[in-house]
C-alpha cells in the first residue's frame, strides 16, 4: 500500500495512476492545508501538456449535459478527460449542493475519466480560488483534456478566460435579445459559442444575434479588473484580424446533436493557438496573473502579521468614524511594514 | 484552512423516489456540508467511483424500495474494493426495525427512518467524524 499521508507518497501514487491518491491530492489543495504547497511544488513541473477547456454560460443552458457529451466524444478519440465542475457555495451556511454529476452519469465506470465537483467557497468569479490548482493537478496526472465547468454565471464572471485555453460560452434560445449579445462581458471571452437546446424555438434568432455581435467586431480589451479586488486579470489578447473568429455551433446536448462538430472546433482552436504562438502567450499571461494573485495574498498575510491587531482595529474604527479615509489608512499600514 | 465536510448522497437501485434524498441533501447543505448529489438509479460501482473521485468523508444512501438488504452489502463491497472501507456509510429510507441490527453488522453506521429530524442526521455525522480523534 502506498503511503498517502505524505506529499511524496501521494505524488508517487498519483504518478502510478492511483485514483484515490489523485482525489486526496485535490482535497489537500482545495483545503489549502499543510500538504498543499509541497504537493503543488512537486506537481507543477509535471503539468502543462493538457488542453484546458472552459465551459461557461447562464444557469440552465445545459452546460453539464454538454460537458458529458464532449467528454464522451473525446473518449472516442482515445483522449483521457478530467472534469472540474464548480457549483456555488451558500453565502449563508457555507454549505453547497454539488449536482453536476447527475448529468454526467454516462461517464461512470470509465477509468479514462475523472470528475471532481468543487464549491466556490466564497469566490465570486464563477470559479473557486483553488480551481486553477485543481485543474493543474489533473493536468499533471496526465489527462489530455481538462474541462472546467463554471457556475452558471451572469454577465461579468469572466475569470474562466484566464484559466482555460479554449473558452466555450453556452447560450440557449429565449434568454435575451440582440442587445444582450452586444453588452460587454461574458460574450467577449468566447473562443467558441454553443447555442444549446437548438431544437427549441428561437435558436436561429440566438445564432443570428451572436453572428451580428461578432460582425460588429471584437474588442481590444486585454485586461479587466477582477471583481471587487482592484486586481488586474490579464485576458488573452484580441486575435489579429486574420485570426480566429469564434464559430457558433448549434447543439442539442441531450440528444448528442452537434457535439462532434463542437469538439472538432475545440481541436481546431487548439491547433490555432499552437501554430499562431498564442498558446505560449496565453500560458505566459496566466502565469503572470497567477503570480500576482499569490503575491497579493502573501503580502497581505505578511502585512497583517507584522502589525498588532489592536492597531489595525483602531484604524478600522477611525475609518468607520470617518476620521480618516480607507486609502490613507491602508497607506499608513503599508508604510509601517516597509520602513 | 477551510476544511469542509463532504458527503455523497446517492440513490442505489431502481426506485425513483428521490424526494427524501433531496430534502436531506438540502438540510446537509444548510448545515454547512458540501453535498455531492448524484441522483437516482446509481449502481454500487457508480457510488463507489463517485465517493472515490470526490474524496468524501461520508456516503449516504437513500433506499425506499425495500431492497436495502440486497443493495447495502453490494455498495459496502464496492466501497471496499475502491479502498474506501473506512468511509462511514449511512442509510435513510423505509427500513423495518428487525433489519437495523443486521445492517449495522453489514457496516452501516447509522439508519434513519421516515420522520427523522434532519438535525439528528447532521449531529450524527459531526459525531461520527469526530470519533477517531
Amino acid at each position: 500500500m502506498p503511503d498517502l499521508s505524505t506529499a511524496s507518497g501521494l505524488v508517487a501514487a498519483l504518478n502510478e495512476g492511483n485514483r484515490r491518491a489523485l482525489a486526496r491530492v485535490i482535497s489537500h489543495i482545495e483545503n489549502n492545508d499543510a500538504l498543499a504547497q509541497p504537493l503543488l511544488a512537486a506537481l507543477y513541473p509535471q503539468a502543462g501538456a493538457a488542453h484546458l477547456i472552459g465551459v461557461t454560460g447562464a444557469p440552465g443552458t445545459g452546460k453539464s449535459t454538454l460537458v458529458n457529451g464532449m467528454a464522451l466524444a473525446f473518449r472516442q478519440q482515445g483522449l483521457t478527460v478530467g472534469i472540474v465542475a464548480v457549483d456555488p457555495t451558500s453565502p449563508f451556511s457555507g454549505g453547497a449542493l454539488l449536482g453536476d454529476r447527475v448529468r454526467m452519469r454516462d461517464l461512470a465506470g470509465d477509468p479514462g475519466i475523472f470528475i471532481r465537483s468543487m464549491a466556490t467557497r466564497g469566490s465570486l468569479g464563477g470559479l473557486a480560488q483553488t480551481t486553477a490548482d485543481v485543474v493543474m493537478t489533473l493536468d499533471a496526472a496526465g489527462f489530455a483534456r481538462v474541462i472546467i465547468e463554471t457556475v452558471g454565471v451572469g454577465q461579468s464572471e469572466v475569470e474562466i478566460a484566464s484559466t482555460a485555453h479554449t473558452t466555450i460560452v453556452v447560450e440557449a434560445p429565449g434568454l435575451g435579445d440582440e442587445v444582450q449579445a452586444i453588452k460587454a462581458g461574458i460574450l467577449e471571452i468566447a473562443d467558441i459559442f454553443a447555442v444549446n437546446k437548438a431544437d427549441r424555438e428561437g435558436a436561429d434568432r440566438t445564432v443570428m444575434a451572436l453572428q451580428m455581435m461578432l460582425a460588429l467586431g471584437g474588442t481590444g480589451h486585454q485586461q479587466i479588473l477582477h471583481h471587487g479586488r482592484m486586481l488586474p486579470v490579464d485576458l488573452p489578447p484580441a486575435p489579429p484580424a486574420d485570426g480566429w473568429t469564434p464559430p457558433i455551433h448549434k447543439t442539442v446536448a441531450t440528444q448528442n446533436q452537434g457535439i462532434a462538430a463542437l469538439v472538432e472546433a475545440i481541436e481546431a482552436h487548439r491547433g490555432y493557438l499552437q501554430h499562431s504562438g498564442l498558446r505560449q502567450t496565453r500560458d505566459r499571461l496566466r502565469a503572470a496573473t497567477e503570480l500576482r494573485m499569490i503575491l497579493r495574498d502573501l503580502l497581505l498575510q505578511r502585512t497583517l502579521a507584522a502589525i498588532p491587531a489592536a492597531d489595525i482595529a483602531a484604524l478600522v474604527h477611525a475609518v468607520a468614524a470617518r476620521e480618516i479615509d480607507p486609502y490613507s489608512a491602508a497607506q499608513r499600514l503599508v508604510a509601517r511594514t516597509t520602513s | 484552512m477551510d476544511r469542509k465536510i463532504r458527503i455523497l448522497v446517492a440513490k442505489p437501485g431502481l426506485d425513483g423516489h428521490d424526494r427524501g434524498a433531496k430534502v436531506v441533501a438540502r438540510a446537509l447543505r444548510d448545515a454547512g456540508f458540501e453535498v455531492i448529489y448524484t441522483g437516482i438509479r446509481q449502481t454500487p460501482d457508480m457510488i463507489a467511483e463517485a465517493a472515490l473521485q470526490e474524496d468524501v468523508d461520508v456516503v449516504g444512501l437513500s433506499i425506499l424500495s425495500g431492497a436495502h438488504m440486497a443493495l447495502v452489502p453490494k455498495v459496502r463491497e464496492a466501497l471496499t474494493t475502491a479502498g474506501l472501507e473506512d468511509v462511514p456509510l449511512l442509510l435513510g429510507g423505509i427500513v423495518p426495525d428487525e433489519d437495523i441490527p443486521v445492517l449495522h453488522q453489514m457496516g452501516v453506521r447509522g439508519v434513519f427512518g421516515p420522520g427523522t429530524p434532519t438535525g439528528v442526521i447532521v449531529d450524527f455525522i459531526h459525531n461520527e467524524l469526530r470519533e477517531p480523534l
